[in-house]
Parts: C-alpha cells; sequence; structure tokens
C-alpha cells in the first residue's frame, strides 16, 4: 500500500470529543486573558472580598464569599471565555474547517462542554484552596453543587454561544466583558440576593443570581435550591433554543 | 458530478447553470477569474452550501443530505484561515488527524511540507507559507478519496511550489483524486488531467490542457532579428502573410505574428526577412499556452470600459 492510498473514516465519537475538549481546554489555559477571566479575577474577588467584608464589618464571611465566587468562576468560564473563544474561532475559519471534517456539531459542542468542566474544576481547586486557606467551613450538598454547575454551565454556555454566533468577534468580546461585568456587579453572583434589598427577589430570575443561590444553599446549607436550579434549567432551554436557530457558522 | 448548478447571493448571479465532471484519481483544475465562481462552487460540493438550483453529486453522495457520511471521504483545503490564531503548527495537525479512523502519520506529513521548523509555532506567527502547507497538511492527514484545494501555492516561494506538485501528483498516482482551484496557468499546465475554465459562472471551456492550447487553427510566430526593424515592417509582413494575419511589433527587435498558419507561413516570413533585408535571429512557432487560451476565453468584455 502506497504512502498516500486513501483509507478514508472517522474516528470513534468518544475519541473525536475527548480531542476536541483536550485541544480546546489546552487553548483555553495557555490564553493569558483567558486565565485573568478565569482564575485571577475570581481569587481577587475572593480575598478582597472576605478581607473587606471583614474591615466594615458586613454580615458575610467567606463561608458566603467560596460559593458565590465559585459560581462567578463557572460564569466567567461558560459564558464569557467560551463567547470570546467561539467568538474568534468563527472569525478564523476554525469552524469552518472543523465543519468539513468528520467532527458533527454535536460532538463540537460536546467537546466545547467538556472543556468547560475540566478548566471549572481546575479553577474550583484553586478558589476552594484559597477559600480552606481563609478559614472556610462549608456544608456540602454534593449533588447540590453537581446540579448547580452542571445547570449554570448549560444556561451559561447557550447565552454565551449565542452572543459569539450572533456578533462579531470583536463585538462579542465587548459584549461578553460587558454582560459579565454587569452581573458581577449586580446579578447576585458573589453577594447573596438578600444584599440587593427589595430588587432582591427580582435578581434570582437571572441566569447569575439562580446560580448564585443554588451554589450558596449547596454550600452553605447543604441543601438542594430546586427553585432556583428550575430557573437555570429554563434559561438554559431557552437560550439553546435561540442560539440553535440564530447561530451562523461562519 | 455539478450538473446545472445556480448559485446566487442576493440578486447576484455567482454560478449560473455550471456543469462539470471529475473523472475518479486524476487531478481537475478549475481556472478562472476571480469572482467567475469557483469558491462557490467548491464550497457547494464540499457541503457548506445548498445548491439553489440543479444537482451536485460528490463520490455519489449528496453533499447537503449525505454531508456525516461524505465529509470523512473527503479532504478540505481553505483558502485561508481554519486554525486556532494561539494553535501550534504541529498540534494542529495532530487534532484534525485524531478526528479520523486510520490518518496519515503526523509527522511524515511535517517532513513532506517542509513544516519541521515552525512545528511549534503558533499559527498566527506562521508565515503566509507555512499556513498555505498547513492547510494542505490538514486536508491530506485523513486519507480521503477525494481532496478539494483551494489555491494550493498561493503565496509559495518556487522551490516548496514544486513540493506541493510532487506531493500533488505523488497522491493521485495512490489512488486519490484531486479537484483544485488556481490562478495560475503554469500549475493547471503541468498538473492537470483535466481542466475546466470558469467564467462569470458559467464553463466556457474544458479539456486536457493539451487540447485546450492545441484548439483552433491560430499560430503564434515570434520573430527576432539582429538590427532593429526598418519603419514600416510590420504592414509590409502582414500584406504578405495576407488576410486575417496581424502583426505586432512587440519591440525594436521583435515582432509577434498572430494569425492562421499553415506549413507554408514560416517559409512565408523567411522570405519576407531576405526581400526586406533584416537578419533573422530567431524564429519560434508558439504554441498558444493555456495563459494565452485563458486570456481569449475570459477578456471580452473584462477589457471594454464601462458603460
Amino acid at each position: 500500500m502506497s504512502t498516500f492510498t486513501p483509507a478514508p473514516g472517522a474516528a470513534p465519537i468518544t475519541r473525536q470529543v475527548l480531542a476536541q475538549a483536550s485541544m480546546e481546554a489546552r487553548l483555553m489555559l495557555r490564553n493569558g486573558e483567558q486565565l485573568l477571566l478565569a482564575v485571577v479575577i475570581p481569587v481577587i474577588v475572593l480575598v478582597g472580598g472576605v478581607q473587606g467584608a471583614e474591615r466594615v464589618d458586613l454580615s458575610y464571611g467567606v463561608d458566603t464569599f467560596v460559593p458565590g465566587v465559585l459560581a462567578l468562576a463557572v460564569m466567567s468560564t461558560s459564558f464569557t471565555a467560551l463567547a470570546i473563544a467561539t467568538g474568534f474561532e468563527r472569525r478564523y475559519g476554525v469552524i469552518k474547517r472543523l465543519g468539513t471534517s468528520p467532527l458533527s456539531r454535536t460532538s463540537l459542542l460536546a467537546g466545547k462542554v467538556l472543556a468547560l468542566l475540566v478548566v471549572q474544576l481546575l479553577q474550583a481547586m484553586v478558589i476552594s484552596g484559597v477559600g480552606l486557606a481563609l478559614g472556610w467551613e462549608p456544608d456540602v450538598a454534593v449533588l447540590g453543587v453537581a446540579l448547580a454547575v452542571a445547570l449554570g454551565t448549560v444556561a451559561f454556555a447557550s447565552l454565551g454561544l449565542m452572543v459569539a454566533g450572533a456578533l462579531r468577534a470583536e463585538a462579542t468580546l465587548a459584549a461578553a466583558n460587558l454582560i459579565y461585568l454587569l452581573l458581577m456587579a449586580g446579578g447576585a453572583v458573589v453577594l447573596p440576593a438578600s444584599a440587593y434589598g427589595s430588587f432582591g427577589d427580582v435578581v434570582t430570575y437571572l441566569p447569575s443570581g439562580a446560580l448564585g443561590e443554588a451554589m450558596r444553599a449547596a454550600l452553605i446549607d447543604a441543601a438542594i435550591a430546586w427553585r432556583h436550579l428550575v430557573v437555570l434549567l429554563v434559561w438554559g432551554t431557552g437560550a439553546a433554543l435561540v442560539t440553535a436557530r440564530t447561530f451562523k457558522w461562519e | 458530478m455539478v450538473d446545472g448548478l445556480v448559485m446566487r447571493y442576493g440578486d447576484k448571479v455567482a454560478v449560473d447553470g455550471l456543469s462539470l465532471d471529475v473523472a475518479p484519481h486524476t487531478i481537475t483544475a478549475v481556472l478562472g477569474p476571480n469572482g467567475a465562481g469557483k469558491t462557490t462552487t467548491l464550497e457547494t460540493c464540499e457541503g457548506y452550501r445548498r445548491p439553489q438550483g440543479g444537482t451536485v453529486r460528490v463520490l455519489g453522495l449528496d453533499p447537503v443530505r449525505d454531508r456525516r457520511a461524505l465529509l470523512p471521504r473527503i479532504g478540505v483545503m481553505l483558502q485561508s484561515g481554519g486554525a486556532w490564531s494561539g494553535v501550534r503548527a504541529v498540534e494542529m495537525l495532530r487534532h484534525v488527524s485524531r478526528l479520523h479512523a486510520h490518518p496519515l502519520d503526523v509527522s511524515m506529513l511535517v517532513e513532506r511540507l517542509g513544516l519541521g521548523d515552525c512545528g511549534g509555532t503558533p499559527y498566527r506567527r506562521l508565515s503566509g507559507g507555512q499556513q498555505q502547507r498547513l492547510g494542505l497538511a490538514m486536508a491530506l492527514v485523513g486519507r480521503p478519496e477525494l481532496v478539494f484545494v483551494d489555491e494550493p501555492t498561493a503565496g509559495l516561494d518556487p522551490a516548496v511550489r514544486r513540493a506541493v506538485w510532487e506531493l500533488l501528483e505523488e497522491i493521485r498516482s495512490d489512488g486519490v483524486t484531486v479537484v483544485l482551484t488556481t490562478h495560475y496557468m503554469d500549475e493547471a499546465e503541468r498538473l492537470a488531467d483535466r481542466v475546466h475554465i470558469v467564467d462569470r459562472g458559467q464553463l466556457v471551456a474544458s479539456g486536457s490542457p493539451l487540447e485546450l492550447t492545441r484548439g483552433g487553427t491560430v499560430a503564434t510566430i515570434r520573430l527576432v532579428v539582429t538590427e532593429p526593424f526598418p519603419p514600416g515592417a510590420p504592414p509590409s509582413l502582414a500584406a504578405t502573410l495576407g488576410e486575417g494575419t496581424e502583426v505586432a511589433q512587440l519591440d525594436a527587435l521583435s515582432l509577434q505574428i498572430t494569425g492562421p498558419a499553415d506549413p507554408s507561413t514560416l517559409g512565408k516570413v523567411s522570405r519576407w526577412c531576405e526581400e526586406f533585408g533584416v537578419v533573422p535571429e530567431s524564429l519560434t512557432l508558439g504554441q498558444r499556452n493555456l495563459e494565452d487560451v485563458f486570456l481569449d476565453l475570459t477578456r471580452r468584455e473584462q477589457l471594454a470600459p464601462p458603460a
């Protein structure tokens, strides 16, 4: 058989998804700006929040901040980092190129989600480590955390792809960062909804507030916050439906 | 393979009833000026676009409906881009290879395409030529039956260009079918078994390079002399050769004769030289090359001033 004799065929789907996931995770971890967003900002928020709260004698301590910052980390990776990366993938023709490879769109998405979960696991390890060093004493509902992370990832990833699939790469970069900052400040991610006074009920219907509340319930009271999980599910489903209709692969 | 394809962008017709076919295990070149519809046609074969009229079959499959079955069997080289900006060259190639069942050996391909020196370089810092070669490597790594290559040697230096040609000839002899678009006539002439010339979305000529260049009874003769021509030489020569002959002065020492040629033509030219008192240094009967054919077929209104 000569060197180039045709022997076409797709790799098994699991191998394709794993290849895509490891490629995307490596690229994400290699990118300085992405790391800033994924690790540095959450850690600064955590340390700053805990120190600041002590100084001004807020009622929130490290037990409140760690779940909030974990939620923030999910949001930064699943929404902002994914949207920016996907926006530039469209720009550089990566999605077009992979479109003629055996990798299906479903496998591409599965690879992306898997990469997000890997990065989020690394983020969680760093943030939890810093939290424990600051005296964090969680009371954990494992299922609650798992559901919150899974549904939060789906909701924010769908929203991120919605932005990336509709706007140009530069506009995606700007929009994803802006929305991230607004939600971080006013979306009840880091601080509990109760801190927002009469506005508090409303923000729990935002994906950010729902994720933050679900994480706090699972890590402070070892509870599963079904109402907030349903809110995340609704956001995830809605955004996925819109994205499926509007996403342009090129 | 492509039959009566029609593609429009808005009210602009990009491909207008194009029909062409590709024989297995050959290299087929699609030639045409910019905007002729080459890339659109290729992208329809690759399943990126749905035909708005006509039918397209690739390896017997419908590129849109049977996309999943077709994709593993074809390799595609895009005109540009197609990799993450931060990905290293070899890492990208290895990634694409992992999506296939029986990929080629990545290090062999890297060596064949001279990508060894830049294997660890991020894509955004590769030169244009390196990006081209990586694109070709990505098209080949899955061991496809059919590859579509969009301008494979644009921007490559002559040595690398030759290496790419040799590679394409080798994959053809190993049983791969190659469809390429190109602007370079020498590339089509040297590589292609069959050439389709496309202009404004329509097929204007098809055939082997030899068939296309032999076409017609028009010959090109170039006459170079030792001393500058005296004034009035071109009309005098044209009168000698008779009706339908054009004589153009290229520079002080050379003339180009275009027109119907027969066995007596060269003799007439040399007799004219004797009578006119010029000493020929060379007299060549030129085969039309593919470039002449291409320009004849596609020039038409392009040179006319806009109305």
